[in-house]
């Protein structure tokens, strides 16, 4: 994919840090208001897109490292598995530091609605990886078949006919 | 805290679990890996088989997720559920113990039998997310839950059967089951979202308690079953089947012919639990045995002819699921009618049950038979394989006992649950029965000439240096073959303890609403 | 809690949008059976994914119902957040399958050099 005009370009510097400053608030705010981790994720995900739309595949090699967004999308699935855990000795999922109508706050820390947004958070880690990701690969695969290389660091799969 | 109350959350915990920890043990060499890989896997093994136990008398095991207690199924002041939660009776039971049976012995063999190729960090983790998926579809009483249970699974699987990516058979599979599965999901997420329109709920439990006969309604039946048929592989839409049985690796053959048996569980679970109202016509019951019949008796006729032996395999999964249609179609028509269950709808029942499990083991050992068989010679087609049974006495043994079992020879017990299904689908029409015996005959004849063709018959050259495979592969199938064994020597504490319990839970779903809903 | 989905039979313009959903539903299913490009294939997959969407959220709608983040005041009844809840976790699903298949179709047009189905039939009956 070769680099747009300058115009893009630039629009997308202007663009492209609002674009991850609104993703993290709706993750942020998706326990009240419309939005949520998938939502903001989603928004946040594109900047990787707008990238590779504005600058080419040239650039956006030498910017991309795959291991940082397979540990964003590690950290939020683990997170998630852990929130789910603390309801545990009432169930799986419980919404155990929640506080109840008229309660005493735990600590200042610690959002309203309890787990739902911790939840919301540790989603929206894991959708920015996972659709960054998804970006690299669709486009790694493309560039597999310009060059006949390999992606992802995988070795290849061999046919296994003897 | 308890733990054998969370037993049901864990059922689905483990191997998500193991899905996030994947991409980073992966990364930390072999051993760890395949040390990972059978834990996890043993782990929900045994938690299966605990819940299995549990329900033996009869109870209905109820949990709510994110409830302030796991067994408050209706919170203050609300008249219906509206949490998730699983619900897991004898049926959801006998599921889950085949899947996590199968689950075990398949990643297993895959250990050695994927060693050789790259993206193990992927295999791993969808082969887990297939396994959550089709352990959440048997235990959830939730539609919507369902649904996504059932996307979780296909996902995974659709991944793993375009695995080897550089095939283009498995990719052209891979797309051709997506587009099937796709279309069935999104219908079946129509029906849903009708039901919940008019009921608003979508617990099982609570829609069952609520449900009267109507025009939607029986539109919503008539989306719900068509679409689980397609899934499960009966006639009209059976093609994505053999491409992908044959396309997989063939130790996720094994996890999905058990995920194909979950979407037999929704449809048998619809059809008996939530519209007992629509189905005791008749009508559903003879729709369920005329799909029975087309599948078993074309499955088992392009088996025939087949070269390849896991398309052959996979043509003869079409005709294995017709006995079960066939079976629960016939415990259909009794449904409602003391007499007649106690005639011949219970034998109906459980045979069918029986065949539900006797095929998630034997199907499994051959398809791992196959795989074995792959693994050693490079070649799939039946013609340029020969003489085997000198090289691989292990193999050659347990595809006997497999191939056996599945033609139904008098010991084993495939006979006693196909006997079970001739015997009271003779009282409906005498005509079904004799189907289901050619059938039958003809399954014994492909396999006759299967085991023929791939290990009797002079050494060839080609295969003198075959040596039986790997312990990990060999230990996979053991496990099956001990499990058909054990089906063949005690069939009367099985009858007794799981099929029995399963039928009745079935035909109780007046049980099953009292579950979720409390003494209404 | 009774009322019935479709609402009385006079009133078309309340039921109108059942009908956009049946027109793309119809839509959707026909490009997916008669369509010959494998991309033109996706967009029915994903038009039917989205009609499905479009009808669960139609579901939401009840008359007169409060949404249930406004639920500070006296008013205690409130709509079930349900159907939007189901939206979001179709929408996620149909994204997933989406992206895997049109990976697919890269990898497919890579081994055949096209795109026509009837020119990708390696597997047989």
């Amino acid at each position: 994919m070769k680099p747009l005009s300058v115009v893009v370009t630039s629009v997308c510097d202007l663009f492209a840090w609002f674009m991850i400053v609104f993703g993290v608030y709706v993750i942020n705010n998706g326990h009240n208001t419309p939005g949520g981790g998938f939502q903001g994720g989603a928004i946040v995900a594109t900047f990787l897109s707008f990238m590779l739309v504005a600058y080419g595949g040239k650039r956006f090699w030498a910017w991309v490292h795959e291991g940082v967004y397979g540990f964003l999308e590690f950290v939020g699935l683990v997170a998630f598995f852990v929130f789910g855990c603390l309801g545990f000795p009432n169930s799986f999922f419980y919404n155990s530091v929640s506080i109840p109508e008229g309660g005493k706050v735990l600590s200042e820390w610690l959002p309203y609605s309890g787990t739902i947004s911790l939840m919301n958070v540790a989603v929206g880690f894991e959708v920015v990886g996972a659709l960054s990701l998804v970006v690299i690969y669709m486009y790694g695969s493309l560039r597999m078949i310009d060059t006949g290389a390999g992606m992802g660091g995988e070795r290849g799969h061999d046919r296994f006919d003897r | 805290m308890n733990w054998h109350d969370h037993l049901p959350a864990f059922l689905v915990m483990i191997p998500l679990l193991g899905a996030f920890l994947t991409p980073f043990v992966a990364s930390w060499g072999k051993l760890v890996r395949n040390v990972f890989f059978v834990l996890f896997m043993a782990l929900t093994l045994v938690v299966g088989i605990s819940l299995c136990t549990a329900t033996f008398d009869g109870r209905v095991l109820v949990y709510v997720m994110g409830g302030e207690s796991f067994s408050l199924t209706l919170p203050s002041g609300m008249s219906y559920p509206i949490r998730i939660l699983f619900e897991i009776d004898g049926f959801g039971s006998l599921l889950i113990l085949c899947i996590s049976i199968a689950a075990f012995a398949g990643a297993l063999f895959s250990i050695n039998y994927m060693d050789r190729f790259s993206g193990w960090k992927r295999f791993m983790s969808l082969y887990f997310l297939m396994t959550a998926g089709a352990l959440g579809m048997s235990a959830t009483g939730d539609l919507f839950n369902f649904f996504v249970f059932v996307e979780i699974s296909s996902i995974a699987s659709f991944g793993l059967i375009a695995f080897w990516r550089d095939k283009p058979e498995s990719l052209e599979a891979s797309f051709k089951y997506m587009l099937i599965s796709q279309v069935a999901a999104m219908l079946l997420l129509l029906a849903i979202g009708s039901l919940y329109g008019k009921y608003n709920a979508l617990n099982m439990g609570a829609l069952a308690s609520m449900l009267r006969a109507g025009t939607l309604e029986r539109i919503s039946l008539a989306l719900i079953v068509s679409v689980l048929a397609f899934k499960c592989g009966a006639f009209p839409m059976h093609t994505w089947m053999p491409d992908a049985y044959a396309e997989t690796p063939s130790g996720v053959t094994c996890l999905l012919v058990t995920v194909s048996q979950a979407s037999f569980y929704g449809l048998i679970r619809v059809c008996y639990s939530i519209f007992p109202a629509l189905t005791q016509g008749g009508t559903v019951g003879w729709i369920l045995i005329v799909l029975g019949c087309m599948s078993m008796f074309f499955g088992v006729l392009m088996a025939v002819v087949q070269h390849e032996i896991k398309r052959l395999m996979g043509y003869h999964s079409i005709s294995q699921v017709g006995y079960m249609l066939l079976a629960l179609g016939v415990g259909l028509l009794a449904l409602g009618n003391r007499n007649d269950i106690a005639a011949y709808g219970l034998t109906a029942m459980k045979g069918g049950l029986f065949h539900v499990m006797n095929y998630s083991f034997y199907k499994g050992l051959l398809f791992l038979c196959a795989g074995a068989l792959y693994y050693a010679t490079g070649t799939r087609d039946l013609d340029k394989m020969g003489g085997l049974a000198r090289n691989m006495p292990w193999t050659a043994g347990m595809f006997v006992i497999a191939a056996a079992a599945i033609s139904g020879l008098p010991p084993f017990n495939g006979f006693v649950s196909k006997w079970m299904i001739y015997e009271s689908s003779f009282v409906v029409h005498p005509l079904l029965p004799a189907l289901a015996m050619i059938t039958s005959v003809l399954t014994l004849a492909s396999f006759v000439k299967v085991f023929q063709a791939a290990f009797l018959g002079p050494a060839k050259e080609k295969f003198v240096a075959v040596r039986e495979v790997p312990y990990g592969m060999l230990a996979g199938m053991a496990i099956l073959t001990v499990m058909t064994l054990l089906l063949t020597l005690f069939p009367g504490w099985f009858m007794g303890n799981l099929f029995e319990n399963a039928a009745r839970a079935l035909l109780d779903h007046q049980g099953y609403i009292r579950a979720v809903m409390g003494g209404i | 809690m009774t009322d019935s989905i479709v609402k009385t039979t006079s009133d078309f313009a309340g039921n109108a949008a059942y009908v956009v959903v049946a027109l793309l539903v119809i839509m959707a299913l026909y490009s997916i059976l008669t369509q010959k490009n494998l991309i033109k294939i996706c967009i029915g997959i994903a038009v039917l994914g989205s009609s499905v969407n479009f009808f669960l959220v139609l579901l939401g709608y009840r008359q007169g119902g409060i949404p249930i983040y406004y639920l500070g005041g006296a008013e205690k009844a409130m709509v079930l957040p349900t159907p939007q809840c189901l939206t979001l976790t179709a929408i996620v699903i149909a994204l997933a399958t989406t992206a895997l298949m049109l990976s697919l179709v890269i990898l497919i047009h890579k081994h055949y050099g096209t795109m026509n189905v009837d020119e990708i039939r390696r597997l047989r009956g």
